[in-house]
């Protein structure tokens, strides 16, 4: 190890004992990247305008939006959560800096405690102990300052809660997600859009998903282990219906830009509301143990405003309701989605578990 | 009710009997029936266990240290394996279940209960040794062979992956039964069965031994809080066990028998298995840290030279916990897609364990106010269990609230939280009880030199490996995963880099007991002077074979005001 790495990591370990609090001075990075995000769109437009062979191209790498940051490229944003790109995800990260500074105060409080006793009450500055072993008012208060610091905490926490279980409005669109070994199989029944989404295979090492291309052969492609051949493609601000089933094993379905992770579970159908604000990437990673490629089948969202995203369904031989060229054929297709996106969500455990077998 | 070691010795009574009357090596430990003995084979066995499970985490941290795939490979072909990409995947898979399933049932719990609670709770009690002594013996030997089953599991085939059980500590079905072929996850599974058996013997053992065998005079309330940390650990482990027992049976029927229990085909439910697991895992986390809180209550009041403080609060503290602990399990399943109010029950409930847990850390620092600090090697770890466990105790009360756990669930975060809590929590409070008592146990002193140079390195090194991980965690790095994107690699390294300080500081604590073992002073019976009041500190160091055979009487005059006995 050479002295200047060594000087590096001392000079991290101070950084350590004072992180806790810093941290939790920084503003908030979603705020931060509003004012980046209008102009960021713009872009967005451009990129998508400038494919002009085929409908879809999928977005460059000035796109991403929720991806883990390196500590050369942000220091302080590589020792917190992801700027947030829904409103869940807005209101939690507020919540999260408040508790951060709590959790920082309360230690910083005991440890000075622990300073204070040691340095007062040790054997040379003290040296006959006192025989007190009571005070009710001193019990009394250190139960009830806790009861209510935590009170104060459940109220947010809870109505975090309660606006995480709205129920998605009857035009949500349905994207369902099924965990397999070891990939995203997705889903719009509401456009008859199906594909899967396999893990590109990383520069260097064993190919891992044969027959996938590699990480960066691509123009748009993103970091290696985060990047997938298919992303899911969402459009920007509605309503999204994600439904999370599996095949075997559980897997979770998360991506940590949107404060969103939902297990996938064999048997059960798995159903939460979800609205992005931007367009952008968004990755993630299965986050329930699933077997040996567990830390191989990512998540990559691209969301792009709602004609883009029509696009890509177009792209993706699926139905857009309302297409002109085809009409009669597209709403029946669409009638067809809808009436199977309805048996599925009430006959989906026993379909899964035939799956199963 | 005065039941003796004696009274079941293996040999006929022919001769007669002082107590310092040893059995043959042989018959001594691997027959014994003596609670002290026994004491030791658990500390001994928890260090071996522990020696592997540290080292199996240095593999991963050094695996971990940079992004790729560096050794793995190396480790699939040391173990007789075949290499191959799902080889290499599975090898780290079999490597987080067994430091997880070895640092919980084969290092933590058995150094905990089996090690400082059988030499201890008797010679606090003032009883000659445990009530069922012979039990006391199939307790040690099922948890050893429950060792033996974990370890051969890594040798016979367990999935598509090659050799070993990867399914975690926590064996969640489905990936566990029709997830996992090969006989490595019922040998896993069989391993549990067996520690947890001799767990189950040992509560009951020492239930029945603090009930009914303390010293004339010494109430329930007069008890130290060492014994009373062990008997709420002994009803938890009485009552939480056998759901696990029944778990992961039925892992065993769905996998051999095609039963269906978590088998959604044949209308089960995995879901199921993780309530049933956890109704056993949370009251667990419990299980490992209580008797941590009750040694560090002695340390605290012997080094402050005081009484503790609120004796009965600091006793029905850790009641409450018990009992709270019991009622909070779903906390660790809040992504698995559960109804709001239950969500909203289990942060609210989770949350009021913080009360009785602050009401400790609390009642621990009022303990040396006032008092006349020694900074004795045990006192030193045990204020940095106080620290420590207090920044672990704030993560719990953060990942408590369902909403946040949507973005820490399965992250590195929740590894930082609970090494924290464990790591730090509790292996704290086993190295100060170890300081504490080590000259008892062996009439040998450790040097103290060491032993405090040894807190300052490991404090450091094990800050260095999890405090990073908390940043890790919020950027989103799942667990259980052997490789990662470029952008984690920094925090890795570090941690990494912490794994190093902290295994030197394991080579200092060696050092320091073969010093002790070879050329250590020898040990007085109150070494630690006035300050050490419980009735083990009444006998010599170490203690005679067979003690308290005049059962000690505990004046009344000492009631909780002053916890702890008089001198008998």
């Amino acid at each position: 190890m050479t002295l200047g790495l060594s000087l590096k990591r001392a000079y991290t370990l101070l950084i350590l004992s004072l992180s806790m609090g810093v941290l939790a001075l920084m503003p908030s990075g979603a705020a931060a990247q509003d004012e980046a995000a209008a102009t960021e769109a713009v872009a967005a437009e451009a990129t998508a305008e400038a494919a002009t062979d085929g409908l879809y191209t999928p977005l460059g790498q000035d796109m991403v939006k929720g991806q883990p940051v390196a500590a050369e490229d942000d220091f302080y944003g590589s020792m917190n959560v992801q700027p947030q790109f829904s409103d869940v995800g807005e209101y939690a990260n507020g919540f999260h800096v408040a508790l951060i500074w709590i959790m920082a105060i309360i230690s910083v409080f005991v440890l000075g405690l622990i300073f204070w006793v040691v340095v007062r009450y040790n054997k040379r500055s003290n040296p006959t102990p006192s025989k007190t072993t009571h005070n009710t008012f001193i019990e009394v208060v250190w139960t009830l300052v806790p009861v209510l610091i935590l009170i104060g905490i459940a109220l947010p926490s809870i109505s975090l809660l309660a606006m995480q279980y709205e129920d998605p409005p009857e035009d949500a669109i349905t994207v369902k997600a099924t965990g397999a070994q070891w990939n995203w199989q997705y889903e719009l029944p509401d456009y008859g859009v199906e594909f899967t989404s396999n893990m590109l295979n990383l520069k260097e090492g064993p190919e891992i998903n044969p027959g996938i291309r590699q990480v960066g052969s691509e123009p748009w492609d993103g970091p290696g282990q985060l990047e997938v051949d298919n992303r899911l493609v969402l459009p920007v601000g509605k309503p999204l219906r994600i439904q999370t089933t599996a095949q075997v094993v559980i897997h979770s379905f998360a991506i940590p830009a949107l404060w969103f992770k939902l297990d996938a579970v064999p048997g059960r159908l798995n159903e939460r509301l979800l609205t992005i604000n931007e367009p952008g990437i968004y990755y993630g990673q299965c986050s329930e143990l699933c077997g040996v490629k567990h830390g191989y089948m990512p998540i990559a969202i691209e969301v792009l405003p709602m004609d883009k995203f029509e696009d890509w369904v177009r792209s993706k031989g699926g139905t857009v309701p309302g297409d002109a060229p085809a009409e009669e054929a597209a709403t029946d297709d669409a009638a067809e989605a809808d009436a199977a996106a309805l048996t599925e969500a009430s006959t989906e455990p026993a379909a899964d578990a035939v799956a199963a077998e | 009710m005065a039941t003796t070691a004696e009274g079941f010795d293996i040999h006929t009574d022919d001769h007669a009997h002082d107590a310092d009357h040893k059995p043959s090596f042989f018959v001594r430990w691997f027959m014994s029936t003596n609670h002290k003995d026994i004491g030791t084979l658990y500390l001994i066995f928890a260090i071996f266990a522990g020696i592997i499970g540290g080292a199996i985490s240095g593999v991963m941290r050094m695996e971990l240290a940079e992004p790729g795939i560096q050794y793995l490979q190396w480790w699939v072909e040391f173990m007789g394996g075949e290499p191959s990409v799902n080889a290499n995947f599975h090898m780290w898979n079999v490597f987080i279940t067994a430091h997880g399933l070895i640092m919980v049932f084969f290092m933590v719990m058995p150094a905990m209960i089996g090690g400082f609670g059988n030499w201890f709770v008797p010679l606090m009690i003032g009883a000659p040794d445990m009530a069922f002594p012979r039990m006391n013996n199939i307790s040690f030997w099922l948890t050893v062979a429950g060792f033996c089953s974990l370890l051969f599991s890594m040798f016979v085939p367990g999935g598509i992956g090659g050799n070993g059980a990867g399914v975690g500590w926590t064996v969640y079905a489905p990936l566990s039964t029709t997830g996992s072929a090969g006989p490595a996850v019922d040998f896993a599974i069989f391993s549990l069965h067996l520690a947890g058996a001799g767990s189950i013997l040992g509560a009951t053992n020492f239930i029945t031994t603090i009930l009914n065998m303390r010293a004339p005079g010494m109430t329930l309330h007069k008890m130290p809080l060492f014994v009373w940390s062990m008997l709420v650990t002994a009803f938890l482990l009485l009552l939480a066990l056998p759901v696990l027992a029944a778990a992961i049976t039925m892992l065993l029927t769905d996998r051999n028998f095609d039963t269906a229990f978590f088998n959604p085909a044949g209308g089960g439910d995995p879901v199921l298995y993780q309530h049933l697991f956890w109704f056993f895992g949370h009251p667990e986390v419990y299980i490992m840290i209580l008797p941590g809180f009750g040694m560090i209550s002695q340390i605290v009041a012997t080094f402050s030279r005081k009484p503790v403080f609120g004796y009965l609060g600091m006793a029905y503290a850790m009641v409450a916990i018990g009992v709270v602990g019991f009622v909070v399990w779903a906390h660790h399943m809040y992504t698995v897609g559960m109804d709001v109010n239950m969500k909203m029950y289990f942060t609210a409930a989770t949350m009021v364990i913080a009360v009785p847990t602050g009401v400790k850390i609390f009642s621990w620092i009022a303990t040396m106010w006032g008092g006349s600090i020694e900074f004795k090697s045990p006192m030193v770890w045990a204020l940095g269990f106080i620290f420590l466990f207090t920044v672990g105790g704030v993560t719990g009360v953060y990942l408590a609230n369902g909403g946040i756990d949507d973005v820490v669930h399965d992250t590195y975060f929740v590894v930082a939280h609970f090494h924290y809590v464990l790591s730090m929590g509790a292996v704290f409070s086993l190295f100060a009880a170890f300081y504490y008592w080590f000259p008892k146990m062996s009439g040998r002193w450790h040097s103290e030199f060491l032993s405090h140079v040894h807190f300052w390195v490991f404090f450091i090194g094990v800050n260095i490996i999890f405090f990073p991980q908390h940043f890790l965690g919020w950027q989103g790095m799942p667990r259980r995963y052997p490789d990662y994107t470029e952008a984690y690699s920094y925090w890795n390294e570090i941690s990494s880099f912490g794994y190093h300080v902290m295994a030197f500081s394991m080579l200092i604590f060696f050092v320091n007991i073969g010093y002790a073992l070879v050329a250590g002073r020898k040990a007085e019976g109150n070494y630690w002077g006035e300050g050490a009041t419980t009735l083990e500190w009444t006998l010599s160091s170490p203690p005679p074979f067979h003690q308290f055979e005049t059962l000690p009487v505990i004046e009344d005059h000492h009631d909780y005001h002053d916890h702890m006995p008089s001198k008998a």
